[in-house]
């Protein structure tokens, strides 16, 4: 057990720090979050500069133009942008976690030539077609039909929690292809191209009151055959591969702000009165603040105990549940903890009364997704207990 | 960075969890302080990890894991730090305790005294609680702090560190045997014409405990590694171990007797054992309180 890091990962931790420090304060300012255009315009730039330093697909393997970098690297890489604040993947998150992956698992070379080297240099942006209104936690009952026409596949329904629909190029797709065959069975992945007809997108706002997610009406949507990724009705398996390019970093920039954020909500509170003394003078906030703070760096050996797995034996160990269960339900508490100390000021969504309070009253907002996306705290839980404890599944 | 036991360290853990299968099994549990045991563990090096074995705390916490998921009773973590300085168990005695109990006085050799310094004192004699919570653990009040040979090599601070962090790893040990109990009951009990495992409700508690024991684990083993580092990280990282490996302890214990209803609360299963063990340990080398108010400190 070592958490030290070797010369050669310190070196790659000086070189990215000192690109980091050059480069920042060349990006433009960052856009108004439901400016869409302009998103795309900052986030793809971003992919740009990083492509051009030798960043772009950090954990993709060289021969598909990515850097090849071990996850402790890819863990180096992921903390370092975060402490320096450098933008995030946004828009570039489909492309670069999840299509591109699936793409070099299992997509033919013309579909690798045509989108890899794309994605990397910010040049084409994705989004995901998976949930629909009733395929949710139980993804695998999805409905949206696919009708084979000829070398087309006639397209029809309705995909839900699209992120970056109205400025993606493609949207990687799922689609039901045989609706006779157990759920699982009957599922393809397709290459959709969102300038396709019959694609009809409204936006959905979130509680944030942004834009953030979209739903897509798929009428009578024409897809080429050859857009097809593996073969017919064994898209879900095909899904799944994904996974195993996971490497145990999915929720590092979280962490790091929230070790940063319990800072910052330390210094708030030792500023605010309270019954005529300072908030942090209140030992039962201390205790909870600390409490969080214990758990955040918990979290942070986790994550690296992970990486240390994934490196040794290539796949994440069973921290991942852990570890999405746990951090989503700290982030939430300690947006809750920062309510407490910046009392009514936690009404205004933008800094008021002089304390930098904003930005966790709209994270306190935003933080109610988390413990739903990509698996809710439940279904984590059932995975903990079946996968890992052995318990009788559900059905 | 290899943040993951090494093959030795694998080893070393599973040559204790076998010797204590074999020579304090669950059923030895309700006989409390076992001397035989105790002098298997001692002979194998247990207590001389760094003095004989020149070995660290990274392995400690292993070893001390597997002591914690046996509930071997006794002194363990004040001999471990007394390391060769005294033979046979060594009871702990921190002085700023109230009321001043100490553990296992009664098969004690000596006594550690955590102070403002730390001390070897013969063993002091007290008067014994007539029911301590952990019926496995007897306890004795003293009056007053024994005097003692001052120990000049080590220093104050540090030990008590070292002991929170041992005493996490026992904790993490409890909460880890109690999730294995829970999941093996819940999977074999049937209730509504199917193992109560399989629900939800039942399924999630389980989880849960997995999850608490696994959080405290890497929290235990971080603190470990960086206090073998000499690392200036290294007293924030282990009060942030204790105070969830207390945490995971007793919550565990708690949910525990909940996953094994009526059975839960009474003598014939095991688990009331590991929960009155794990509120024993919460209140030794700092409790929860102590190490969030000394975490706060350094934020």
């Amino acid at each position: 057990m070592d958490l030290r890091y070797s010369p050669a990962e310190q070196e790659f931790r000086s070189e990215l720090r000192d690109w980091l420090t050059r480069t920042l304060p060349t990006v433009p300012p960052k856009p108004n979050a439901n400016d869409w255009a302009a998103r795309r315009d900052y986030d793809t730039g971003w992919q740009r500069m990083l492509h051009d330093a030798g960043y772009a697909g950090i954990n993709w393997p060289k021969e598909y133009g990515g850097r090849g970098a071990t996850p402790t690297e890819q863990l180096i890489f992921l903390e370092e942008s975060e402490r320096a604040g450098a933008p995030y993947v946004g828009v570039n998150f489909v492309g670069l976690l999840h299509a591109g992956p699936t793409l070099i698992a299992e997509g033919s070379d013309e579909q690798r030539a045509a989108h890899l080297p794309s994605i990397l240099r910010g040049e084409q942006v994705w989004c995901q077609g998976f949930s629909e209104p009733d395929a949710g936690s139980d993804l695998a009952s999805l409905r949206t039909r696919a009708v084979r026409d000829g070398d087309h596949y006639v397209v029809n329904g309705r995909k839900l929690w699209t992120s970056y629909a109205p400025i993606a190029d493609y949207c990687e797709l799922l689609v039901r292809t045989d609706p006779d065959a157990t759920k699982h069975k009957g599922i393809t992945w397709l290459i959709l191209p969102m300038n396709t007809p019959g694609i009809d997108i409204r936006p959905l706002p979130t509680v944030l009151g942004s834009t953030e997610f979209s739903e897509v009406y798929l009428d009578d949507v024409r897809v080429p055959v050859s857009n097809r990724v593996g073969e017919e009705n064994d898209g879900w398996r095909v899904t799944m591969v994904t996974l195993s390019f996971e490497r145990g970093t999915a929720w590092v920039d979280q962490i790091v702000d929230s070790q940063r954020l319990a800072s910052d909500l330390v210094a708030i509170a030792r500023k605010v009165t309270r019954h005529g003394a300072s908030a942090w003078d209140d030992r039962g906030l201390r205790r909870d603040v600390a409490h969080l703070a214990a758990e955040f760096d918990a979290l942070w050996a986790l994550t690296k105990r992970g990486v240390s797995e994934a490196q040794a034996t290539g796949v994440p160990g069973v921290g991942a549940s852990v570890l999405k269960l746990r951090l989503t339900e700290a982030r939430q508490r300690l947006m809750d903890l920062a309510a407490r100390v910046l009392d009514r000021a936690a009404l205004s969504r933008t800094d008021i009364a002089g304390l930098p309070g904003g930005e966790f009253v709209e994270e306190r907002i935003n933080s109610l997704s988390y413990t739903i996306a990509a698996g809710t705290s439940q279904i984590q839980r059932n995975i903990v207990g079946e996968r890992i404890l052995g318990l009788p599944r559900e059905r | 960075m290899h943040f993951l036991p090494t093959d030795e360290q694998r080893e070393l853990q599973q040559g204790v969890r076998e010797l204590l299968a074999d020579r304090f099994p669950l059923d030895r549990l309700p006989q409390g302080f076992d001397s035989a045991a105790w002098r298997a563990l001692d002979e194998t090096g247990v207590f001389g990890l760094r003095t004989e074995l020149d070995l660290g705390l990274a392995e400690a916490v292993l070893v001390f894991e597997e002591l914690g998921r046996a509930a071997v009773p006794g002194p363990l973590v004040a001999t471990f730090l007394a390391g060769d300085r005294a033979d046979g168990p060594v009871a702990l005695v921190e002085a700023d305790q109230t009321p001043l109990l100490v553990a296992h006085l009664d098969i004690a050799t000596a006594a550690l005294v955590l102070d403002s310094d730390v001390r070897l004192a013969p063993t002091p004699t007290g008067r014994p609680v007539d029911e301590p919570i952990d019926p496995l653990s007897p306890l004795h009040e003293l009056d007053a702090v024994p005097a003692g040979e001052v120990l000049a090599d080590l220093d104050v601070t540090r030990t008590r560190l070292e002991g929170a962090v041992l005493t996490g790893a026992l904790q993490v040990g409890l909460a880890a045997r109690l999730t294995q109990l829970s999941v093996g009951y819940a999977g074999e009990r049937e209730q509504f014409g199917r193992s109560i495992g399989g629900f939800q409700a039942v399924k999630h508690i389980c989880a849960d405990m997995f999850v608490r024991a696994e959080l405290a684990r890497v929290a235990v083993h971080a603190a470990a590694v960086t206090l073998d580092a000499l690392d200036d990280e290294a007293p924030r990282l282990v009060h942030g171990a204790k105070l969830l490996a207390d945490e995971a302890a007793v919550t565990n214990g708690r949910a525990a007797v909940q996953v094994h209803g009526g059975m839960g609360f009474t003598w014939e299963v095991p688990v009331h054992y590991f929960l009155k063990r794990a509120w024993l340990h919460a209140t030794e080398f700092g409790t929860a309180d102590d190490h969030a108010e000394a975490l706060a400190e350094l934020l």
